[in-house]
Order: C-alpha cells, then structure tokens, then sequence
C-alpha cells in the first residue's frame, strides 16, 4: 500500500516530545538484533515510552514535537518505525539526516504543527494534497506537500525501488 | 556576488550559482561508510543488482564503532565489509586504524571537496573547508555508485568567534555554549560557518571540535576556512599539495550571525541528556556531581593534543577511588605518538585504562558500557538517553580538562586550578 492509496484511511496518534533522538528510536543496545527485524521491531521508540511498540496498529501516525530523529545516522531508526507499522511521522520539525532516511526508506515524514493533537486522537490525513484533520480535537491543518522528487521516492516505495525503476535520480 | 563558504563550495561542484533553499544535484568526491552503516549500503548495493562502482578510487569502508568486534554478529559485519572491499575493489580502512572522521582528517580531506559518510558526525571534515555531511546508508549507497547526490542548498549562519580562550578553556567549551545558544534543533538545515580572531589562531586539531557538534545543534555541515593554518596541517601531515584557500565572503548575505568573545568563557558542562543543557562549571547544578566513569577520547576530543591536557592533568596524581577512567585515541597516529610521548604511561600510572584506537564506548555496545544510576563524563559529542549503552546511566559532556580534573576528584570539578 502506498501513501496515496491509503489518502484518508484514519490511525491513532502516539504522541512524542520534541528531540527524540534516534538513540531513543533504536537504542544502540540493540544493534546485535540488526539482522533480526522482528525481534528489533518490538523495541520501536522503547526508551521514549514502552506501550508504543506492543500497541502500535498499522495505519496509526507518531506525532511528535520540534527535531524529531536527531543525532545518529542510523537508517534503521525509520526502518523499524516503518516496520512497526506506523504510517507517517508527523513532526514540527526533523533532523535532517532522519528525514532523508525517511523518505529513501519509504515513510512518510511530514512536517506540520502538531500542537493540540492529543495521545489516541484518531487522524486522517492526505499526504498529497497537505492535510491533516484530527476530529477529536477539532483539528483541521493544511501543510506543504513534499516536493515532487520525495513524492515520486515515496510512491515508489524508497530510493532503491526509485533507482530500480528510474535508474537514477533526477531532480 | 559575494558567497558563503557553502555557496562557494556548492556553486564551483554544480558549475552555477546557487541559492539557499534550492535543490541542487551535485557530483560528490568522496563517499564513506562504517561497520554499522556500511552492512545496509553494501546489501542495498547488491539489491541493486550492480557489479561495481564507476569510480572505486572516491569510495572508502571504515570499521570504527565495533571495533575490534565485539560479538559474533559485529565479527560477522566485519567479514561482510571486509569481502566486499574486496570484491568491489575499494579502500579498507580497518580495526586499529582509528574513527573515520578522524582518518579522513589526517589522511583524505581537502579543501572544497564534498564528501558524503554513512555518520552524523562526518560534519567534522569541514574543519578543512569542505562540504562534508552525514546521511544514511541508502543514500550513501547511491551516492557511492552515482558519485553524486542531491542537496538542499543550505542557509548560513554566521559565528564570529573573537578573543583568546582563557587558561583552562578549549574549543569543547566554545562550541558547548554555542549549542547552549542556539539548542540542538538551532541550526537545522543549515551551515555553520566558524570565523572571526578566535579561529584564525586555532591549529585545525582545535578547531576540528566545532564542525564536529555542528550535527548536534541539527545543522549540515560546520565550516572553517581553509587559510595558513589549514595550509600547516596539512603541511604537517605529508600533504601540503592537498591545499587551496578558500573561505567565506563576509560581506555574503546570511540571515542570522552570532558573535562569541571567547576569552570571557569559563569551561562549559552539558547536562543529561541533551547536548543543549549547558552550564558553567560553576553552575551549583554540577557541584559535587559524583562521577563513576570518566571517558577521553571520541572524534570529538581523542586527539594527542587533548591526550596531551588529560595526561598533563593526570601525571603523578592518582584518579579518585570509585572513579574509573576509560581513554581510547581516536587513531593510530594519535595511539603511536601518545606512546612516544608517554602519554599512555601517565594516564596508566594515574589508575586509567587505555584502549584500542576506535569509537570506544561511545556508541554503547562495547568497553564502557554504563551502569544504571552511573554518572559519566565525557569528552565525547553526545549524552543522549541510552547513547552510552544503558538508558538508566547519566552523560554530562565537557573537555579534556575538565574531564581529566574531574577523574583526580571523583565529581564534576572546574579544571582552571590544575591544568598546567
């Protein structure tokens, strides 16, 4: 499923602070399960809060505050978020290496006001055309669309399956 | 038009101007990884289905973080890495070599270059005037394979950093109180440019702290120009052929610039657990902090000049009892001229423990993996929850100094009395 067939199907928000780094998305400590995703996976955003991993359903968004992803490199931090079964990251802000990953990966990672988007609000949003609409809080926010080339990566399904299809990258 | 150092940079690779904000693609002349990124480049490249890269010569594999292995699994890395090095025909750089970014600045960076590494802290390069930035691995696959990559030009902010750092005070202090400035997402997207009286007087192993953190308050890159100094260490290094001037217009637009009078410093403290929370270390939030574990070394600070503080610090004294201090060089150069100076001897005399050259026991999977409650100090970039191995365990950040003269006290201590 890609982001555009899934336009207006509603999840649930698991709320995040600002700065969750990526050492909080995938503790370091796990770095021996790299070849073990299941196992990984069940440890998604562990050190930020515990009930996210167990709970997660697919289709629901983390949302979350100002420079979310920052510090490591580390690509499988959106991996497993992706994995996990989350279907977007809404932030204020992203560090810049977490959002290029996101993207190369294939999730989704927007960045829109999250302010007022309360923990188990049901969202919908339309990746395309920049909405988010959060019923529960009487949300309604506009955002600006990604640009044409990460559309075209995330459709796609990540930067490798773009390079299969494409050959290369044109901007 | 005048520029900025990134501009200047950006538009000489794409063959035009640019402007902040564009989307540019640009060749790149150097692309690395390490042992835990490079695993994910290397399938993403076999996925691919390619035989090899057009331009091997500007491809490079460190094994860094796990290093020498510490599992079966790293071990196993290690041989993915290594077979592949191999069969694609690319530079090794392996176990015992020392960290990337440290290697790539004694050996690989030149001025003007754009160089790509699977590392957040690959940033540290452009303590040589180059474009140099961290990204994951499938874009450094890509970038490895294309030689080139697609940017966001980015927006500069200025730091006019003047006056000369008081006894006791380093580069770590100055960039800590930049970050405390601005906060860990203050530069996002951007480039931070280092100039002003302070830098010009900086031999680059000094300067080379600043662009190193630039990726903890969120930025690009952090540049230095490339001038007499750069022309001296590279001079020093065997490769003085490797230098051009190069350095930012000042009169260049830049929507934001902050002034920095080091000399009125006193040495700065991060507390747990973002690189943001800094303090003096008179603050009363650090008084008689307990410290259980004190690490020298990282990128960031592991370099001989920093050994040679600590070890200043350390000779003839003895670490206090409960305290115990981990030091790992951040390359073989720095590891055999430590030895040559004795430097290991005094660290070791002083009841501290020498490593291997490599990352160490920053990134939390091996040699000083912390304990729940444990406090530690270090001169490394990052104190994030967990960052050290144990998300129940305490970093606080500062320099050599502060680190050693805190190891001979057993709390967090203001190392202006004891640094000789």
């Amino acid at each position: 499923m890609t982001p555009a067939d899934s336009a207006n199907t509603p999840g649930r928000a698991w709320i995040f602070g600002d700065n969750v780094s990526t050492d909080l998305i995938f503790p370091g400590r796990y770095v021996h399960l790299l070849s073990n995703m299941p196992e990984l996976v069940g440890h998604t955003l562990e050190d930020a809060r515990t009930d996210y991993a167990p709970n997660v359903k697919p289709g629901d968004f983390v949302v979350a505050g100002e420079n979310f992803g920052m510090g490591s490199s580390r690509e499988q931090a959106p991996v497993i978020i992706k994995l996990s079964g989350a279907r977007a990251v809404l932030a204020k802000s992203f560090a810049r290496i977490f959002f290029r990953n996101a993207i190369n990966i294939g999730l989704a990672a927007i960045e829109v006001d999250t302010t007022g988007i309360k923990d188990g609000d049901t969202l919908t949003i339309d990746l395309e055309g920049g909405v988010l609409k959060d019923q529960a809080s009487d949300i309604e926010r506009r955002f600006e669309p990604l640009p044409p080339i990460m559309t075209e990566i995330l459709r796609d399904g990540g930067l490798i399956e773009h390079i299969k299809k494409h050959g290369d990258i044109n901007l | 038009m005048p520029m900025t150092l990134v501009e200047k940079i950006l538009a000489n690779k794409v063959g035009h101007d640019v402007r902040p904000g564009q989307l540019v693609m640009t060749p790149v002349d150097q692309v690395f990884a390490h042992d835990l990124s490079g695993p994910l480049a290397i399938s993403q490249l076999r996925s691919l289905g390619f035989k090899g890269f057009k331009h091997p010569d500007k491809v490079r594999f460190f094994i860094d973080h796990a290093s020498p292995s510490s599992t079966v699994a790293s071990a196993n890395e290690h041989k993915t890495i290594r077979e592949f090095a191999s069969e694609w025909g690319v530079e090794l750089v392996d176990v015992g070599e020392g960290i990337c970014h440290q290697v790539m600045m004694e050996k690989y960076v030149r001025p003007g270059e754009i160089i790509i590494g699977g590392d957040s802290h690959t940033c540290m390069g452009g303590v040589l005037g180059a474009l140099a930035t961290g990204m994951g691995s499938t874009d450094v696959a890509i970038a490895m394979y294309l030689s080139r990559t697609w940017l966001r030009v980015p927006d500069t902010m200025r730091f006019v950093i003047n006056g000369r750092t008081p006894h006791g005070v380093y580069s770590k202090d100055v960039m800590l109180h930049i970050i405390g400035r601005i906060g860990a997402g203050g530069a996002t997207y951007r480039s931070m440019e280092f100039v002003g009286s302070t830098i010009a007087e900086w031999p680059v192993p000094e300067r080379s702290t600043l662009p190193n953190m630039a990726v903890e308050a969120g930025a690009k890159c952090g540049l230095c120009p490339s001038d007499a100094r750069t022309l001296e260490y590279l001079t020093r290094q065997g490769r003085g052929k490797d230098f051009t001037p190069l350095s930012g217009d000042l009169d260049a637009p830049c929507n934001f610039e902050m002034k920095v009078d080091a000399s009125a410093l006193e040495p700065q403290i991060a507390l747990p657990h973002n690189v943001d929370l800094v303090v003096g270390v008179t603050d009363p939030k650090v008084r008689n902090v307990r410290i259980h574990q004190i690490y020298l070394g990282t990128c960031t600070n592991g370099r001989i000049e920093d050994f040679r503080v600590a070890a200043g610090v350390l000779k003839g004294n003895k670490i206090a009892k409960g305290t115990r201090l981990v030091a790992t060089p951040a390359s073989r150069q720095v590891y055999l001229q430590g030895m040559k100076e004795g430097l290991w001897t005094a660290i070791v005399e002083a009841g501290g423990l020498v490593n291997s050259p490599g990352c160490g026991a920053c990134p939390g999977v091996q040699t000083g993996i912390l304990g729940s409650g444990e406090n530690c100090l270090s001169t490394m970039n990052r104190n994030f929850k967990g960052r050290m191995g144990n998300p129940e365990a305490f970093i606080y950040l500062g320099s050599p100094a502060t680190c050693a003269a805190s190891a001979l006290a057993g709390v967090i201590t203001d190392p202006r009395e004891v640094v000789r």
